[in-house]
């Protein structure tokens, strides 16, 4: 694979109060590739991911999408850019439905203004409404969530509720989307449907994905490249196969195992 | 006699609690967006009524004119309060925020009075000085037509919230900035439309119960009268927000009833919703201040 380079990451550090959460991380993740970090817990993969999403401020290097720096940008700017993540705790909006959780994403494609919009049923925002419905209901099809979307978030089951919220992520439209431990808790029938969701968001959508996970199995069958971080340092970086035979990260990584599941 | 008495002030109390419900509303508003305590909510009720009086009185502009310029500028004021003031506290602690609204407050009502004086004013006559009959009840008109506008506002900010994209925002943000940031939902903007509707709908309701009562520092009152109104219903709810403003409206009336008529103590009313607000407190300490926060790294 030799599409371009999507997001660059150079030299990252990342620091808390004296607390070293990540030492010089450099990293690619290329157009339409599935990427996994992997890591042992306090490897420093969500501080990765947040630098990524705009949550941190990296205290050193700097991030560049599209070849664009973006390490000044806010959140909700890089959004905007195409970024999207969900969270690895829970984090619908628990009062709204499914529906308004997911119209929360297609906000900021909305053309219609404050005042258009603050007079809904006069302007052309029921028409600019529709359209997105159509773009929705192609999201709500794909994570099959039909039969749910009226329902209010907070009552829905564990594993619907990552469903939302991944659904939730991609109304945006993201053009990377980044997934922290997608699969955390559920049983092996919702990992295996959860996959098969990211698989067809990546193959058919062609979003390029980075996903942190800590299930092996999942990272060595969905992954194209995998990086794995220990201590706040990037120790390996290649395909899965590659990283299986790493003897770095076999030392790293599988010798603290316990810690890790 | 008396049963009607009693009627007439629960009527004067469910007028009343409509407009400090509208208030409250805004008060909660900015508390959902960015937990910001503001004790300023009342001096935006008293600019908007004399900002309007003023245009009125010694611009000599029409009373719709005056209306609609009054709003134009409380919207701009809102918008203005929150990014020269507050946008540069961001990331300082909550304290400090709640902290310079009071400051806000004391500003506002030294300009106010350097620049419209001390002594109350009162509009020209807009509407009928006329009292109707309301099933038997006289009810001046003026009042009908504050809380006819009261209830109109309430109406069209339900449906921006619920109905509109902004609203959507909005309500997305005050469940989850980061969550809502995320998802593209600018939160500076947020704020920062949060203090414009919630300065818009304060001097709307300023201006109302100025035409009723005229305008006076006093007029500030309501901000205070807010408390009781978010308490008792949820600092977090909109709904709450004007069911506690309209309980505090019929509280305070029926303590003046009870008042007048038996204790003769004077008063009573002002202070009435204020014990039930120290007895709420008192089941539920953590009410005002109790937000927890936790994140994980």
């Amino acid at each position: 694979m030799s599409a371009k380079v999507l997001l660059e990451g150079r030299d990252i550090s990342l620091g808390f109060r004296g607390v070293k959460a990540l030492r010089h991380v450099s990293f690619e993740v290329r157009e339409g590739e599935l990427l996994s970090i992997i890591g042992p817990n306090g490897a420093g993969k969500t501080s990765l991911l947040n630098c990524i999403s705009g949550r941190y401020r990296p205290s050193e290097g700097e991030l560049f999408f599209d070849s664009r720096p973006i390490g000044s940008l806010p959140t909700a700017a890089r959004a905007r850019l195409g970024i999207a993540r969900t969270f690895q705790n829970l984090a619908l909006f628990a009062h709204m439905t499914v529906l308004d959780n997911i119209m929360v994403g297609r906000h900021h494609l909305l053309k219609t203004g404050f005042l258009r919009g603050g007079l809904y049923w006069l302007g052309g925002a029921q028409r600019e409404e529709i359209e997105h419905r159509r773009r929705v209901e192609e999201i709500i099809d794909l994570l099959e969530i039909e039969h749910i979307r009226h329902a209010v978030a907070g009552t829905l089951s564990y594993g619907l509720r990552k469903r939302v919220e991944l659904a939730r992520a991609l109304a945006i439209e993201p053009r990377l989307l980044l997934l922290d431990e997608p699969m955390a808790g559920m049983n092996l029938e919702e990992k295996e449907d959860i996959a098969r969701y990211i698989m067809e968001v990546n193959d058919e959508w062609g979003v390029t994905v980075v996903m942190i996970e800590h299930d092996m199995g999942v990272v060595m069958d969905l992954s194209d490249r995998v990086i794995v971080l220990n201590y706040g340092e990037k120790i390996a970086d290649g395909t899965p196969q590659e990283i299986a035979e790493s003897a770095e990260v076999r030392a790293a990584y599988l010798g603290s195992a316990d810690a890790a599941a | 006699m008396q049963l009607d008495l009693l009627a007439l002030f629960v009527v004067n109390g469910l007028i009343v609690g409509v407009l400090y419900g509208l208030v409250a509303m805004c008060f909660v508003l900015i508390y959902k967006a960015s937990r910001v305590v503001n004790f300023a909510q009342g001096e935006l009720l008293l600019l908007g009524a004399w900002v309007c009086w003023g245009a009125v009185v010694q611009v000599g502009l029409p009373f719709w004119a005056a209306f609609l310029l009054t709003l134009a500028f409380s919207v701009v004021l809102g918008i203005l309060i929150q990014v020269v003031v507050l946008r540069p506290l961001i990331g300082e602690p909550l304290i400090s925020m709640i902290m310079v609204t009071v400051g806000l407050s004391v500003f506002f009502q030294a300009i106010l009075k350097w620049i419209f004086g001390v002594a109350p004013q009162s509009f020209p006559p807009v509407l009928d000085a006329q009292k109707v009959n309301l099933a038997g009840l006289e009810v001046e008109v003026a009042y009908l037509a504050s809380c006819a506008v009261a209830l109109v506002a309430l109406a069209g900010f339900a449906l921006f919230f619920n109905r509109s994209k902004l609203g959507l925002a909005m309500r997305a943000t005050a469940f989850n900035q980061q969550v809502a940031a995320s998802l593209g939902v600018s939160v500076r903007q947020v704020f920062a439309m949060a203090w414009a509707i919630s300065a818009l709908v304060s001097a709307m309701a300023g201006i109302v119960i100025g035409l009723v009562n005229g305008v006076s520092a006093g007029l500030a009152a309501f901000g205070i009268k807010v408390f009781p109104a978010v308490i008792l219903g949820g600092l977090d709810s909109i709904v709450g927000a004007v069911v506690g403003g309209i309980i505090v409206g019929v509280l305070e009336n029926l303590a003046e009833y009870v008042d007048g008529q038996f204790l003769h103590w004077g008063n009573l009313y002002t202070i009435a919703p204020f014990y039930v607000l120290v007895a709420i407190l008192m089941v539920k300490p953590y009410g005002l201040f109790g937000t927890k926060d936790i994140e994980r790294l």
